[in-house]
């Protein structure tokens, strides 16, 4: 990296709590650092830890975009940091904070995995078939526009941002969200998973499934992965409605 | 204390890790996965282009079966894989992907009638056959013969990790993530479990089970610019490693790939090359057909990276402020195959460099520099995935060197091996931990508990002022700079004394915060050790392999030397006030092999010393085929090697038009 006098100076500001320690209190901290070209949060906050603040904790796993670790909320919106480039804040401020709905670890840090896997259990999100597969044999073929309808529900990586941004959550600890709906449309549209809609109404009829959702939309607007949550949801709503 | 029972332990939530634990569970056993991430979180899911198995759907993959997957892999390796090895997985690749098929990973499929694609810079059509139509598709990757690779969009590793993971919830597989394993419980020459760090609080937690499986992914972090997850600093290895008892294989073997994105080392897949992008220099000028006349940009990663960075060094590069570049055009693969085959590469190209590759012409072409991409060395085990020479402990997936991949990786093949080896190894490790049972008491996993506590307390009580974070971007760069894509006896040496050095010095190090619980600083104070010890195995290795091999490429010895370099790095660590790894070797038999050494059909021909043994094994394997006559390829196989495979993953692979042929 070039040193460069042209270079501004950024803030970034960072909720600091560790709700394990007794002597924690919750508090914001604010780290001074010289913005570089192309700087992500990522790139910001490693550098924070690096020199500033080995004891900093925040979740990165494969800063691009595609591991769905590192949610939280910049600057009032839940994003993932680390996608987000610093140069996008004029004012050179940032404040940073853990995601909300999930449990708080320390810091930026929160528990998604254990939330994620009791909605995947929760919704079976996985094929149902009586069929035995031989491996041996050539594979059941599928139309190729209805494995990339599949596909395209298939590509939520589970980050949170959609729960983070809705009010449903807030009331219902146990609304699975528009990543949890997301989920059943994509196994119902799948031609290797047998369920009908009156065994996707047993998972996702109720207040904590898809007559939940408020419409309000906040998880399409935040979605890292530009899913079509909106059309997915009313899509599940119009199936389970005509469930009797 | 906190001590925790089950029948079988996996360390590492990865596709090997899972498919690991699903064999284990469908055994009955009682199976944990511990990972430091949430499991679907794992690097696996950053793989991109897709998945090798040689189901010859598609018109351009008529004729695949396994032998040329095998004779691609075996290339691939420069001839440092245990054929025995690659024959498994071969055989296994096409029921893997079915599998996947089944368990819901939404495959690309062949569609009706007519397909453009690109090859060689020009569009092209063709016809798929009919009776192909809805079965899976695959694309083009580097070293193969055939198109094999099958994929979903650019995103083929997230969507096979959520299709496994989901299969283990399924199963109640018991899932403990942001759990760290940072040493082996042993004793005898038995593994007994790990010691875990729980990354929440701190509080350290014995597992004990019959079996322990590591597939905790490569080491990739070591080097200052990886492709890798940050995740990928091969602690699992190096506990392992630590031992003393357990081996590592061809540390040095390191593969560094063609086409990460500059700066930030995102990877943009080999997909992009395979569907048809090109490399250009700073005079916007396709030179791979200058080097590789017949592969071009489709030659191993090994040969396109060193390729790059020579063109490079007779001043082609393009100049920016983080050192000279090269340029992936994929632009003319059109926006709409771009915005359905390769969008998270689309994606990341304009997250992260504001460049749309899809635009035409150089505004669209994306800035690339080869990097550290994949270990192809780790945890030393047999064909079954058991250590050589720790009773108890299996290892699979990148972590493992048993050795599918010798001194290069082909792409394509190691989301395959992921699952491969966790079907593979998975069930000789169930079979295990089905037939064995715990024989340790607990004042031997006390002992160990006590240990690591002892370990945490004094790296907490060092005054010596140095910050742990600056030892390791030193040892970062010392590995980028000289233990590199080119490699030089006077660097590799320095390398060593000066990571040995810092090694030392991981003692004189201050850790800000004492305390025992969530603590990153502490954190990086016990990995950062443990990672320098790979480096050294790393570094130590490449210094003493006097020839060039896959990606092991050694300016002072350019030629591949199967005289006196067929054999397989073996790196224990014997004690741990060691501060240099131990090295011997295991020879690589050429009378075993099916497929003896010879000319990889790319890179440089003129740079090979031959052994007269691959001659005597060549004219050996022609007595046996005209022996046999007219047989089948199947019958031919098993006269040249003998392999096993657990239950019916030895059966044929049925294929369209061929049946079982």
């Amino acid at each position: 990296m070039p040193e460069n006098e042209n270079y501004r100076e950024i803030e970034i500001t960072v909720f600091r709590y560790n709700p394990q320690d007794k002597d924690s209190t919750p508090e914001y901290q604010t780290y001074t650092l010289t913005e570089t070209p192309g700087m992500t949060l990522y790139i910001a906050l490693i550098q924070i830890w690096s020199k500033m603040d080995h004891d900093l904790s925040f979740d990165f796993v494969c800063r691009a975009g595609i591991c769905g670790s590192c949610s939280m909320v910049v600057n009032g919106k839940p994003r993932l940091a680390c996608k987000t480039r610093t140069n996008e804040f004029e004012d050179g401020k940032i404040t940073l904070l853990p995601l909300p709905a999930f449990k708080h670890i320390k810091d930026l840090s929160v528990d998604t995995g254990n939330w994620m896997n009791a909605m995947s259990k929760k919704l079976e999100s996985w094929i149902h078939t009586q069929e035995e597969t031989d491996l041996s044999r050539i594979e059941k073929p599928v139309d190729p526009e209805v494995a990339d309808e599949v596909f395209e529900l298939d590509r939520c990586i589970e980050c949170g941002i959609c729960l983070a941004s809705c009010s449903t959550k807030i009331m219902r600890d146990d609304f699975v969200g528009a990543v949890g709906l997301n989920r059943t449309a994509r196994f119902s549209i799948d031609p290797h998973d047998q369920r009908t809609d009156e065994d996707f109404y047993e998972l996702i009829g109720d207040e904590n499934g898809v007559f939940g959702c408020m419409s309000l939309m906040g998880c399409e607007d935040h979605c890292p992965k530009n899913l079509p949550l909106q059309t997915k949801i009313a899509y599940m709503r119009r199936k389970m409605v005509k469930v009797k | 204390m906190k001590i925790i029972y089950t029948d079988a332990l996996v360390v590492g939530g990865g596709l090997a890790g899972l498919r690991s634990a699903i064999a284990a569970r469908d055994k009955g056993l009682d199976t944990i996965v511990l990972s430091m991430v949430p499991v679907k979180r794992s690097h696996s899911a950053a793989a991109q282009g897709g998945m090798q198995a040689s189901l010859a759907n598609s018109v351009k993959g008529e004729g695949d079966n396994e032998d040329i997957h095998f004779a691609d892999t075996v290339k691939g390796s420069d001839w440092g894989c245990d054929q025995k090895v690659a024959r498994m997985f071969v055989t296994t690749a096409p029921k893997a992907i079915r599998e996947l098929a089944a368990w819901g990973v939404p495959w690309s499929r062949i569609g009706k009638g007519e397909r453009t694609v690109v090859i060689n810079g020009k569009h092209e059509t063709f016809n798929e056959r009919d009776e192909a139509y809805g079965l899976i598709n695959a694309r083009d990757f580097g070293g193969t013969k055939k198109w094999r690779t099958c994929y979903t969009s650019d995103a083929t590793g997230h969507t096979m990790l959520y299709a496994v993971a989901n299969e283990a919830l399924k199963r109640d597989v018991d899932i403990h993530d942001k759990k760290e394993a940072i040493s082996i419980i042993h004793d005898n020459g038995v593994c007994h479990g790990v010691i875990v760090r729980d990354l929440i609080n701190g509080e350290l937690i014995a597992y004990v089970a019959r079996g322990t499986m590591i597939a905790t992914g490569g080491y990739g972090r070591i080097y200052k610019q990886s492709t890798n997850a940050i995740i990928c600093k091969g602690i699992g290895t190096a506990i392992v490693l630590e031992t003393g008892i357990a081996e590592l294989g061809n540390m040095e073997a390191v593969q560094f790939h063609p086409t990460p994105i500059v700066p930030s080392g995102i990877l943009l897949t080999e997909g992009c090359r395979g569907d048809g992008g090109v490399l250009r220099d700073k005079d916007g000028y396709r030179f791979m057909p200058d080097y590789e006349p017949e592969k071009k940009e489709l030659a191993s990663r090994d040969v396109v990276s060193r390729r790059m960075i020579e063109h490079i060094r007779k001043g082609k590069g393009v100049k920016s402020p983080y050192g000279d570049h090269l340029w992936l055009d994929i632009s003319i693969l059109g926006r709409e195959h771009i915005e359905k085959n390769l969008r998270d590469v689309q994606d990341i190209a304009i997250s992260f460099n504001g460049i749309d590759p899809a635009d035409e012409g150089p505004k669209g072409w994306m800035p690339v520099l080869p990097m550290q991409h994949y270990s192809m060395g780790g945890i030393r085990v047999k064909p079954t995935g058991e250590s050589t020479t720790m009773k108890g402990l299996f290892s699979a997936g990148e972590a493992a060197c048993w050795d599918l991949h010798g001194f290069n990786r082909l792409g394509g093949n190691s989301v395959s091996e992921a699952v491969v080896s966790g079907m593979i190894v998975g069930e000789y490790f169930a079979q295990y931990c089905h037939e064995t049972h715990l024989n340790t008491n607990t004042s031997v996993i006390e002992g160990h508990l006590e240990a690591q506590i002892n370990y945490l307390k004094e790296i907490l009580s060092y005054d010596g002022g140095l910050n742990i974070f600056d030892i390791k971007d030193e040892m970062r760069s010392i590995m980028q700079e000289k233990v590199g894509i080119f490699r030089n006896g006077d660097d590799l040496l320095e390398a060593v004394h000066r990571l040995e050095a810092l090694l030392k010095k991981t003692k004189e190090i201050t850790v800000e915060s004492k305390s025992l619980g969530n603590n990153p600083g502490l954190n990086e104070a016990y990995r950062v050790p443990k990672m320098l010890k790979l480096a050294l195995c790393a570094a130590k290795g490449a210094l003493q392999r006097t020839e060039s091999r896959g990606a092991h490429y050694r300016e002072d010895y350019p030629k591949r030397d199967d005289m006196h370099w067929l054999k397989r790095t073996i790196t224990t660590w014997e004690n741990p006030e060691d501060t240099l790894p131990s090295i011997h070797y295991e020879e690589i038999d050429i009378m075993e092999m099916e497929m003896p050494p010879a000319f990889r059909g790319y890179g440089r021909k003129d740079s090979l010393i031959e052994n007269p043994m691959s001659a005597q094994r060549e004219a050996e394997i022609e007595e046996i085929r005209k022996t046999l006559g007219t047989v089948d390829r199947f019958t031919i196989q098993e006269a040249l090697l003998d392999y096993e495979l657990p239950g019916k993953l030895k059966h044929k692979n049925e294929r369209v038009g061929v049946g079982y042929a």
